[in-house]
């Protein structure tokens, strides 16, 4: 078939082998993302609880205290308080997450503060990568229709929250956001949320085997909605940063 | 035409892959349309879990990337390597696998999307079953094309080939990895990494679904279509080698550049920027080959409208990727990220470059393929100002949005707080939200006029039996 029988250099070598080509373009093709991906998952630097371990919540064992505890009376007993580092998500709040996933809430909104002026002053305090450290997979979103949520918790009350979601326009007449009224008939799966969480920890989330145990309590009656201000409520009141403490170079 | 091709090669499969992707492009075209009002006028949301905007976005970029792009690839891919390498398709029960394997995909989307069944991941939402599914039609695509190349008639492989085989390893790459995930149930999934390793993988795919997907699979139909439809030569070969690996080795970097300012490192994001910068001259390479292959020919373009196609296509090409390493640039991006100018910037490739270059060599196929005229080459001029009118109404709108977002978001009053609350840059846009739909609706119109026209096509070939004579022709010894 060859017409002109000597090869000349490697670019002609490729055209005329397919598997010469194929094997060079695997190995070009390889190369941009080993060098970007893969000291992302070694080094140190690029989590900031590295450098400043107490933002993570029982950082010296994960994993070996409950989040939150309930007695025989049903009473909770909270071992976390907000504030007192990164945790993974309660039953409750993964449930949320679930829903936040589900209904694409992370095409409009973002959940990453950039450190820029105007972006404290309407958010707060810059995110850190260690902020999403439990978040499989990540919410950061790449656009704002709506505001940004990384800090929203605290910043408005259960009951406006849930009244926002079932029907936006009501308490902001120029928001574009969809209402949510099927939220409020649905409710949270007991044994659906810990085959969720035991997947998470399947794959490294430090939950404990009281998390997992008493979830069907935490989300007894909850319905979607309830789940979804939890996780709403929760969102950047992790951890307590201040704006003395240099996190990242 | 030549004799015989019937019998040589396979294009019973390019047929039915280059019609569907005309009523996929309709399909993606009217839900984007769609999802645009919604946000014009929220009402149209009717307060129903499957008709809201979130459920509805990823369907329409699935649609408009997997479905129409998807399906414009494999009918041109499979065309095109059959003739440049002189050789029928490896297998055509692959073929035929793929077919229906991908429609399958399409069809399962479209299902599951709605339901609100997805890893939220952008333009990677479809969940691990339906993901195992891609990964191994995508194989059956993949290896019928190198096997193909490899029993290929010719001695060197044709430029348009390079650039679907780079697309083809380097998606298996992205998908394989950035689809990882734990199953937690039938239709629900963790993804494997979290926090700022899962955003850099995921941007890593989701800029290299453009940059190998949406650039180099497109860059293989300009190489074939282009050239054949001007009746030229490639412009340079040179040009050609040094454009290819360029691509091939920048784009995987590119991805950073969708994290700037976020907890990914800085060194990642400006790595990511730098090389963004310099991808502007193999993009322009590109277009310029691709452009320039025309020369000696431009009078065609006053009488050929599906010529006119093709080449405003690389026009769009190469003004997006233009603005592209503008915006990854860290100043611009901090004003751009976040607002409608990525919108923009992303439709001025996508109904600019891929769907022009994809209607051209459509049009190509249907004038081949059923060995008849256009039904009506008004339509296609008809569709010609269309397309390019809409695109042009669509992405300015969106630059002006985007950029009054990014002005509003950060201005601040003689007092040194913040000028506007966030509401009311959402006020602001409203009527750029209305002209976006308007732009929407004159693209779609155009589709919807190719569809009639591709119907018409295939009538009129039935009717004058053009096909069947073709078909009846006793294969070359």
């Amino acid at each position: 078939m060859t017409r002109d029988t000597q090869p000349k250099g490697l670019q002609d070598r490729m055209e005329r082998n397919i598997w010469r080509l194929l094997i060079v373009l695997a190995i070009v093709l390889s190369i941009g993302g080993l060098v970007e991906i893969v000291p992302l998952f070694y080094l140190k630097s690029v989590l900031e609880h590295n450098r400043v371990p107490e933002i993570v919540w029982n950082h010296a064992a994960p994993g070996t205290t409950p989040i939150v505890e309930v007695d025989d009376a049903g009473g909770r007993r909270w071992n976390w308080r907000p504030g007192d580092g990164i945790r993974p998500y309660t039953a409750l709040e993964l449930a949320g997450r679930d829903v936040y996933q589900r209904e694409g809430c992370y095409l409009c909104h973002s959940q990453m503060v950039r450190p820029f002026r105007d972006e404290r002053e309407r958010y707060g305090h810059y995110s850190l990568a260690s902020e999403s450290l439990y978040d499989h997979p990540f919410q950061w979103g790449s656009k704002r229709t709506g505001p940004d949520l990384a800090r929203v918790g605290g910043k408005y009350s259960d009951d406006w929250q849930r009244e926002h979601l079932l029907e936006p326009r009501a308490l902001v007449p120029e928001s574009v956001m969809p209402s949510y009224g099927w939220l409020e008939e649905r409710y949270v799966s007991a044994r659906r949320i810990q085959r969720h969480m035991r997947g998470l920890r399947a794959i490294g989330v430090p939950y404990h085997d009281v998390d997992i145990a008493i979830a069907p309590q935490l989300v007894d009656g909850k319905t979607e909605l309830d789940a979804l201000v939890a996780y709403l409520q929760v969102l950047g009141t992790m951890a307590t940063l201040d704006d003395a403490t240099v996190y990242r170079e | 035409m030549e004799a015989g091709l019937e019998q040589k090669y396979n294009l019973a499969v390019v047929r039915w892959f280059a019609v569907m992707a005309v009523v996929y492009l309709v399909v993606g075209a009217t839900v984007g349309v769609f999802i645009a009002s919604q946000l014009a006028w929220p009402a149209l949301n009717f307060d129903s879990p499957y008709l809201s905007f979130g459920r509805l976005r990823p369907l329409h970029t699935n649609a408009v990337i997997f479905a129409f792009g998807g399906c414009t690839l494999m009918a041109t891919a499979f065309y095109s390597v059959q003739r440049t390498c002189g050789a029928r398709l490896w297998s055509d029960r692959l073929a035929w696998f793929t077919f229906w394997g991908w429609n399958l995909v399409i069809l399962l989307a479209v299902i599951t999307l709605p339901l609100g069944l997805t890893q939220s991941k952008e333009y990677a939402e479809l969940e691990w079953p339906i993901d195992i599914l891609i990964a191994v039609v995508w194989l059956a695509f993949t290896i019928n094309f190198i096997m193909t190349i490899a029993n290929r008639k010719s001695s060197h492989i044709y430029v348009s080939n390079w650039f679907f085989l780079g697309m083809m390893v380097m998606i298996t790459y992205l998908h394989v990895v950035n689809s990882l995930a734990v199953p937690v149930g039938l239709f629900k999934s963790y993804s494997l990494f979290s926090g700022v390793q899962d955003a850099m993988i995921q941007w890593w795919w989701g800029h290299n679904a453009v940059g190998f997907y949406l650039t180099a699979g497109f860059l293989g139909i300009m190489y074939y279509f282009v050239p054949k439809q001007a009746n030229r030569p490639v412009y340079s070969y040179r040009l050609s080698v040094l454009h290819f690996w360029a691509l091939m080795f920048g784009y995987v970097w590119l991805g950073a550049h969708h994290l700037q300012y976020t907890a990914l490192p800085d060194w990642t994001g400006s790595l990511g920027a730098a090389i963004s910068l310099a991808m502007i001259i193999p993009s322009w390479g590109g277009a310029v080959n691709g452009m320039m292959t025309l020369s000696g020919a431009w009078d065609k373009l006053r009488t050929d409208y599906v010529l006119r196609f093709l080449i405003i296509a690389i026009a769009f090409y190469a003004m997006s990727t233009f603005e592209g390493p503008v915006m990854a640039l860290k100043t611009v991006n901090a004003l751009s990220h976040y607002t409608d100018w990525t919108i923009g910037h992303v439709h001025s490739g996508a109904l600019g470059w891929v769907a022009g270059v994809s209607i051209g060599a459509i049009y190509h196929l249907m004038m081949r393929l059923w060995y008849t005229e256009i039904y009506s080459m008004k339509l296609v001029a008809l569709h010609f100002w269309t397309a390019t009118i809409g695109t042009l109404v669509y992405i300015v709108s969106m630059w002006v949005s985007g950029i009054s977002q990014g002005l509003m978001w950060r201005a601040y009053d003689e007092y040194g707080t913040l000028a506007y609350t966030f509401v009311e840059s959402v006020d602001a846009m409203q009527p750029y939200y209305v002209m976006r739909v308007i732009g929407g609706i004159i693209f779609l119109f155009g589709a919807v006029a190719m569809l009639f026209n591709v119907v018409m096509t295939v009538r009129k070939s039935l009717a004058d039996g053009g096909l069947e004579r073709a078909r009846a022709v006793p294969a070359a010894a």
